[in-house]
């Protein structure tokens, strides 16, 4: 290989490209991967000098390039996952990772009418899996690249037109044994009028490195929910893109819960490519000690007559950093979109850190956008009419977090999934 | 085709109606040569009679310049400036350095600004004004200043108001003492170019405890082809003084693009207040694209004292590209930042603007009222920051910005960057694009008004807050000025 190698500065650049050239396998997206790898080439890790990733430094933030991991022994895999708390017996379908691997004798794929679940492994070693790589390529991103190029495993989900899946699609990710590298790619298509829900979670023990990515998409008509709980280690590395397309008349409500990995970075780009559809993006963000959670949004409102909502929350405490950065772009003749954003933040010691960068980019003019930020520590004065009713201080400080954070999660509706999510926040609050 | 052909017409009539101040003037004038090199910076500071200093200052800046390059991050589009294709020096001969009063000036050049409306003869002003709304003027025409006006007036008052030329050879300590310490010569790319090449400008400077009695304003015109602007304006108020001071600006219209590439620096030490207004008019250019001012400026004001503030408050109507961001570096505990400003784009004119407040000390606030208005096939950018150090304790912020839009093919975009290191500081941001509502439209139209009265009412209720910051002669004429640059953008 001769190929430019003057864009990699650091070690952990370097010894991608190695990992890459040693691994190198001849399946069915080899050019996919070739091309991927090729942009990453050029352009290196995302540093603060890349607009798009400018709060979040991966040249200096990822300092080593783990060995890809493998499946551990089936005992210690089924250990693993044991330890996980998900979204418990809700699940109906639940497909689990491994190391990024598919454990077949852990998951439950079949047994549901319209709901159809491969393996992306099986499939490569095959052909190209249909809708592998369609999203992907309207993006430019070295997180991305990474994911193309090294992705060993993941699901290939398809939802028939007019199925109504009853209970949710679990997508689970759990990282177990030495200190490696995963990449999984999903490809989800959701048919005309279906209707289902997917709760997407990632776990583990240790130091590892996660990148998976998404393509999703949506066909006319389709209901689609989906819960997205990042729970990795305090010491792992979480890049996650989502990739998603929906068509007319779609209902998209997407939720993520933050609280994992010591640096992570969550994006989402959604694109709508039919009238009528609506979208509501919500996350709620959890950091403490030296975390730093990075929450991307980009939704490009490509037609016309789309609604899309951005909510973000963030609660900080100890020295760490949260990024909100959120865009929402209306293409020319996207008339009568509707696009709102709201980022707000709740600082619980000294030495947070916090940025935002929420854009609205319009080309067209019968539209309504808006956006609003907000910062700051919990009103005292708050406080102080709890106390004065009796309630300990460290009660009614959590109930004031649960409350800032309850319209991001309430709306989510499943009062079980609710339940699951406060008590996950009682638990990180250590109360 | 007699009703296509009076459209046309009509179309350029409101073209040409939409900017009055694109005459020009013919006048001699002294040019330095095409280009850029070492030797045309000895030229223009030999010619201002500058000090070795300020010579060594401006080499130093030239050669930092050659090893930067374009920033390219603004969201404006324009074909490359080929800076070796420009004058960088053009003087009205007889003016400037060495005159003695009003009446050496050439009557050219007086012509000129009678037509622009600004008042140069004392006696004029004093005979129609009251005394109290007086405004002492600095006229700034292409690379020089023609003459100021109430200097005695003012120096009586203790308060230096001068060409920043004259300042160098009047007051050399002193401008040495603050030029550069706010905006340092290599900050970026254009305050850098501007830094080794100014050429004139206003040096404002108010001392202790002292209010300036009157309002100082300074307007540029660029006038001679080719050249390119670079003005550099110095305010510093020391303790406890107050100075209000206003700039405006025109250029005749022409088919190429001139550039304006100024640099202001405002220091407010403790207690101290400046308060900065701009009603920016350069020429646009045509409903083509033809033609129009490149602004790039580099604004910035420092907050050293305790309990300073400085507010910025800008009208935006002219220029064919503005990449311009008025910002405020609040040092001193419990100083204040405010920015105030209308951006109204038509045609194809391009703005990226906005600002930055930097909360370094403690108790620090800031304020942000943004209120952009794009026609026609425009393209207008609000871009910010507001940040918060560590030690910016209680810092807070209020930022508002709001987008009107007028028509299918103008873009409306806002990019702002909030950074808090600080967890009690507390910062609140809020946007909102839309267009005139049909409510609000039918609502006028069906009180006998025409579309555009209809839209110029609602545009000024739009843009009141910020036109209320103005001083009174200005808010009138933005009031206009507005609806002038609005015209042919309905229907």
């Amino acid at each position: 290989m001769t190929a430019d190698n003057t864009a990699l500065s650091t070690a952990a650049e370097r010894a991608l490209i190695e990992q890459y050239e040693a691994a190198s396998t001849g399946d069915a997206v080899k050019l996919m991967r070739e091309k991927a790898i090729a942009g990453f080439r050029s352009r290196g890790l995302p540093n603060r000098r890349v607009e798009e990733w400018k709060y979040t430094d991966l040249r200096r933030g990822m300092n080593e390039a783990l060995p890809i991991a493998e499946m551990p022994a089936a005992a210690e895999a089924k250990a693993a996952v044991d330890t996980v708390a998900g979204f418990g017996d809700m699940a109906g379908a639940r497909i689990v990772f491994v190391n990024g691997l598919y454990a077949p004798e852990l998951s439950e794929i079949s047994g549901v009418e319209g709901l159809t679940i491969r393996s992306l492994a099986a499939t490569l070693a095959k052909s190209r899996p249909q809708g592998l790589g369609e999203l992907a390529a309207s993006l430019t991103d070295s997180a991305l690249d990474l994911n193309t190029a090294f992705m060993r495993d993941g699901a290939l989900i398809d939802v028939a037109a007019g199925a109504e899946i009853e209970k949710p699609v679990e997508i689970l990710h759990v990282a177990a044994g030495e200190p490696a590298a995963t990449y999984t790619r999903h490809v989800v298509r959701v048919g005309e009028g279906a209707k289902v829900c997917f709760s997407e979670v990632y776990s583990g023990k240790g130091h590892y490195q996660t990148n998976t990515a998404i393509e999703f998409s949506a066909a006319k008509g389709a209901e689609v929910s989906w819960i997205k709980l990042q729970n990795e280690s305090r010491e792992a590395q979480h890049l996650s893109t989502l990739l998603s397309r929906l068509d007319g008349e779609v209902g998209f409500d997407h939720f993520i819960f933050n609280s994992g990995a010591h640096l992570s970075r969550t994006q989402t780009f959604l694109r709508f490519d039919g009238e009528g559809s609506r979208a509501e993006l919500r996350s709620a963000m959890l950091i403490t000690e030296e975390q730093h959670c990075d929450v991307t949004l980009v939704v490009d409102h490509a037609v016309p007559n789309c609604e899309s909502r951005e909510f973000c929350k963030s609660v900080i405490d100890g020295a760490a950093k949260g990024v909100f950065q959120g865009r929402i772009n209306v293409f020319p003749h996207a008339q009568k979109t509707d696009g709102r954003m709201v980022s707000q933040a709740l600082f619980l010691s000294e030495s947070v850190e916090m940025a935002y960068k929420p854009e609205l980019e319009i080309f067209a003019d019968d539209v309504q956008c808006a956006h609003g930020a907000t910062s700051g520590q919990i009103d005292e004065d708050l406080l102080f009419y709890l106390r004065a009713r009796g309630i300990p201080e460290a009660e009614a400080r959590t109930l004031l977090v649960l409350a800032f954070l309850s319209e991001v999660i309430e709306e989510i509706g499943d009062e079980q999934v609710v339940e699951t999510l406060e008590e996950r926040t009682r638990t990180w609050l250590g109360y | 085709m007699p009703a296509v052909q009076e459209t046309v017409d009509r179309v350029r009539e409101i073209d040409v109606e939409q900017y009055k101040y694109g005459f020009v003037t013919n006048i001699e004038s002294d040019k330095a040569p095409k280009g850029l090199n070492e030797d045309i910076i000895r030229f223009i500071s030999a010619k201002k009679g500058e000090l070795e200093w300020m010579l060594e200052t401006r080499l130093d800046a030239y050669r930092r310049w050659l090893t930067m390059e374009e920033p390219d991050w603004a969201r404006v589009s324009y074909p490359k400036i080929d800076f070796n294709d420009l004058y960088y020096y053009s003087a009205p001969k007889k003016s400037g350095y060495g005159l003695k009063g009003l009446d050496e000036v050439d009557p050219e050049l007086l012509a000129t600004y009678e037509k622009l409306g600004i008042p140069l003869r004392e006696q004029e002003i004093l005979a129609g004004v009251e005394p109290k709304n007086r405004v002492a003027v600095d006229a700034v025409f292409d690379s020089v200043s023609v003459i100021t006006t109430f200097k005695e007036g003012l120096a009586k008052a203790g308060v230096i108001f001068c060409s920043i030329s004259e300042a160098l050879r009047e007051h050399p300590d002193l401008v040495k003492k603050y030029l550069g310490s706010v905006v340092p010569i290599s900050d970026n790319f254009y305050a850098t170019l501007n830094s080794a090449v100014f050429s004139d400008g206003s040096f404002v400077y108010v001392p202790e405890g002292v209010r300036c009695p009157m309002e100082l304003s300074t307007y540029f015109r660029i006038n001679e082809q080719n050249t390119g602007q670079f003005e550099r304006t110095l305010i510093v108020a020391e303790k406890g003084a107050y100075v209000s001071y206003l700039e405006g600006c025109t250029a005749p219209q022409r088919d190429e693009s001139q550039l304006h590439a100024a640099v202001v620096e405002l220091v407010a030490m403790e207690d101290a207040e400046i308060k900065y207004s701009t009603v920016q008019n350069w020429y646009p250019g045509d409903a083509d694209g033809r033609g129009g001012i490149y602004n790039f400026v580099t604004k910035r004001g420092d907050c050293r004292g305790v309990r300073s503030k400085i507010s910025w408050t800008q009208v935006e109507t002219g220029s064919a590209i503005t990449w311009k961001y008025p910002s405020c570096i609040l040092r001193g505990d419990d100083s204040r930042g405010e920015f105030y400003s209308v951006a109204i784009s038509n045609c194809h004119q391009q703005i990226d603007s906005g600002t930055k407040m930097i909360h370094l000390g403690k108790n620090t606030s800031s304020r942000i009222i943004s209120k952009g208005i794009s026609a026609g096939k425009s393209q207008n950018t609000y871009r910010g920051l507001v940040s918060a150090h560590r030690k910016a304790s209680n810092a807070r912020n209020f930022t508002q910005c709001d987008n009107l839009l007028i028509g299918q093919d103008c873009g409306a975009h806002t990019v702002p960057y909030i950074e808090s290191k600080n967890a009690s500081a507390v910062f609140e941001h809020e946007a909102t694009t839309s267009k005139i509502s049909d409510d609000q439209m039918f609502y006028c139209l069906q009180r006998g008004l025409s579309e555009e009265e209809a839209v110029a009412l609602v545009v000024n209720g739009f843009v009141r807050d910020i036109i209320q910051q103005l001083p009174m002669e200005f808010a009138v004429e933005s009031q206009k000025l507005i609806s002038i640059s609005l015209e042919g953008s309905v229907g």
